[in-house]
């Protein structure tokens, strides 16, 4: 096994596997198919895959129909395309209606990183969420990915799935269980918990070691179903530690921390560092030097870790 | 049904619109009047469908890409048996199945939500794929507005049905001439439209839309068409069937007065005396 995998690798190999299982998957594209990897499954089945072109508003419009005539559609380009360009066909065509569309969208974040701020999103999260029935997710690696591709399939309605491009760490075996709905606590520690998603959870981790060093004892909550939001553990997790971190790449504003701070607010009460992209756009660069440029790297969790220990203490 | 049938249902559903509009003191007259004598045509004649089995699976599709004229629908809709005549009075009422614009989750008929303009015909494509795939042999139809040409959209559907081939896809524009804010031709041209059609490799038929028998004609020719899918555009009259409301674009989104609305309802009731 690798030690790394792009989720978008996890996505089409999975994409392999569900279409063997399940005849009512079809595949659509925009001309991305080698980049989002649908590519091998429109060689597999290529009479259940369609290429639209460079045609999002279509791609997502043709998706709703498929579905309203049964058809399970995994539609997929770049999130800033498929969220960005196509909002209102995904607003409008499919969640108003809750048709079974999967939105499963690659090159999420500034780890995009060469093509620069134009082809980021950052905000896509935010935007999803707040779309009634739109279920919201954001798989850590590559396992996850493969098991939150497969409940999407299985569960009635949209879901939009966001993954990245870079290569990052496998985090779980197949021993690992995905749900929709459902947080999963990595660690359980006492002092203070870091909640996160996408590429920030295996960050999250080795903060988490180099934070045990220093002797504070840190709990790891992978949030990765943004939508609907497991406040039960998030609720659990915050009396234990009464100090939150969240980790996320995207704009602060809108996303998991929102979602989290959202929740805290009301039922818990609790100090709060929001690590994410501080309502900036990025830019061209190597996608690990972006992350640093932009403070999302270990080191920032560390420094998150300490800042909301002191809230909790002031 | 035949021709004089046709006519008669037609000018039970132009009263329904006028009824249901004057109850719900907002909504589209003007386009829903204009594409009477189509979707009249379609429901009672040429689609196969069964109001008894909404979701059948083998039933043909239609979608309303112009969703403003949802009166329409719904009067054809329950002409035909979906749902009672009195649902017709709960029209954008608070509560009731009838949205202002078409909703597949509330209504029985309704086979995809439109409203927001340029997205239906996607949804046609969409559905007409799926009936391919699964080696079906239903058809869908989707019916378009002229003011809805200017929406990008459509013209990646366009693109995309001719590259799928898709010949059990009709599409029917309710071609008018008028948008809110006046002339098409004034806001924004779309003409020449049989020939944009045609560019994009559609089989293009043009008709009287008001012509009962040419629109029978157009859609028995779509039929045949094999490897594209077919435009038929339809020469309609804003208003249709209402003197004062007939090609005047005030008529696009305001529902008639009580006062309005008798008059409208005599001037049918009229017509429809002499349709015997």
């Amino acid at each position: 096994m690798a030690d790394k995998q792009a989720t978008r690798e996890a996505y089409g190999k999975a994409l392999l596997s569900l279409g063997a299982e399940n005849p009512n998957v079809v595949v659509l594209d925009a001309d991305l198919s080698k980049s989002t990897k649908t590519a091998d499954f429109g060689k597999k089945y290529p009479e259940r895959f369609f290429n639209m072109g460079i045609a999002e508003a279509n791609l997502l419009g043709t998706a709703a129909g498929l579905a309203a005539a049964g058809k399970i559609p995994f539609a997929s380009t770049f999130a800033i395309f498929a969220v960005g360009r196509a909002f209102e066909q995904i607003r409008n065509s499919i969640a108003y209606p809750k048709l079974n569309v999967k939105i499963a969208a690659t090159h999420s974040g500034i780890s995009v990183g060469e093509d620069g701020g134009s082809h980021q999103a950052i905000e896509d999260v935010a935007i999803m969420r707040a779309v009634p029935n739109m279920v919201v997710l954001v798989p850590a690696d590559g396992e996850e990915t493969r098991q939150a591709i497969f409940a999407a399939a299985n569960y009635y309605g949209p879901v939009y799935i966001r993954m990245g491009r870079l290569d990052v760490p496998l985090l779980f075996g197949e021993d690992y269980s995905f749900e929709i709905g459902k947080a999963n606590i990595l660690k359980e520690g006492t002092d203070v918990a870091i909640m996160a998603n996408g590429l920030m959870v295996s960050m999250a981790m080795e903060a988490a070691d180099d934070l045990a060093a220093e002797g504070i004892n840190v709990s790891v909550v992978n949030v990765a179903s943004v939508k609907p939001l497991d406040e039960e553990t998030i609720v659990r997790i915050a009396k234990v530690t009464k100090a939150v971190v969240t980790a996320e790449e995207h704009n602060v504003i809108g996303g998991l921390g929102s979602a989290i701070a959202e929740v805290l607010a009301e039922r818990q009460p609790t100090p709060m560092v929001r690590v994410g992209l501080k309502d900036t756009f990025g830019e061209s660069g190597k996608p690990t030097e972006l992350l640093e440029k932009y403070g999302l790297t270990k080191l920032e969790l560390v420094k998150a870790v300490h800042e909301v220990l002191a809230k909790k203490q002031g | 049904m035949t021709t004089i049938e046709l006519k008669r249902v037609a000018n039970v559903i132009r009263q329904d619109i006028i009824s249901m509009l004057v109850s719900a003191k907002s909504g589209h007259p003007g386009g829903s009047l204009s594409a009477a004598d189509i979707v009249t045509t379609l429901f009672f004649n040429e689609m196969r469908v069964n109001p008894q089995d909404p979701k059948w699976a083998d039933r043909d599709r239609f979608v309303l890409s112009k969703g403003h004229a949802a009166p329409v629908l719904y009067a054809a809709l329950a002409e035909k048996g979906y749902f009672p005549k009195e649902e017709l009075k709960g029209l954008r009422h608070t509560g009731h199945m009838l949205q202002g614009h078409p909703d597949m989750k509330k209504t029985p008929g309704v086979d995809m939500s439109t409203g927001s303009l340029g997205q239906g015909l996607s949804a046609a494509n969409g559905m007409a794929l799926a009936s391919k795939l699964d080696g079906k042999d239903y058809r869908v139809f989707a019916l378009l507005g002229d003011g809805e040409m200017a929406e990008g959209q459509i013209w990646e559907a366009a693109m995309a049905a001719a590259h799928y081939k898709l010949d059990n896809l009709i599409a029917i524009l309710d071609y008018n001439g008028l948008q809110i804010d006046g002339k098409t031709d004034s806001v924004m041209s779309s003409a020449p439209l049989a020939q944009k059609w045609q560019a994009f490799c559609w089989h293009v038929i043009e008709v009287d839309g008001h012509d009962i028998d040419a629109l029978l004609e157009a859609f028995a020719e779509a039929k045949t068409v094999k490897g594209r899918p077919t435009m038929i555009i339809a020469k309609t009259v804003k208003g249709k069937g209402i003197s004062f409301m007939e090609d005047q674009a005030g008529w696009h989104g305001n529902a008639p007065s009580v006062e309005q609305g008798e008059q409208a309802l005599k001037e049918l009731r009229e017509e429809a005396e002499n349709l015997g």
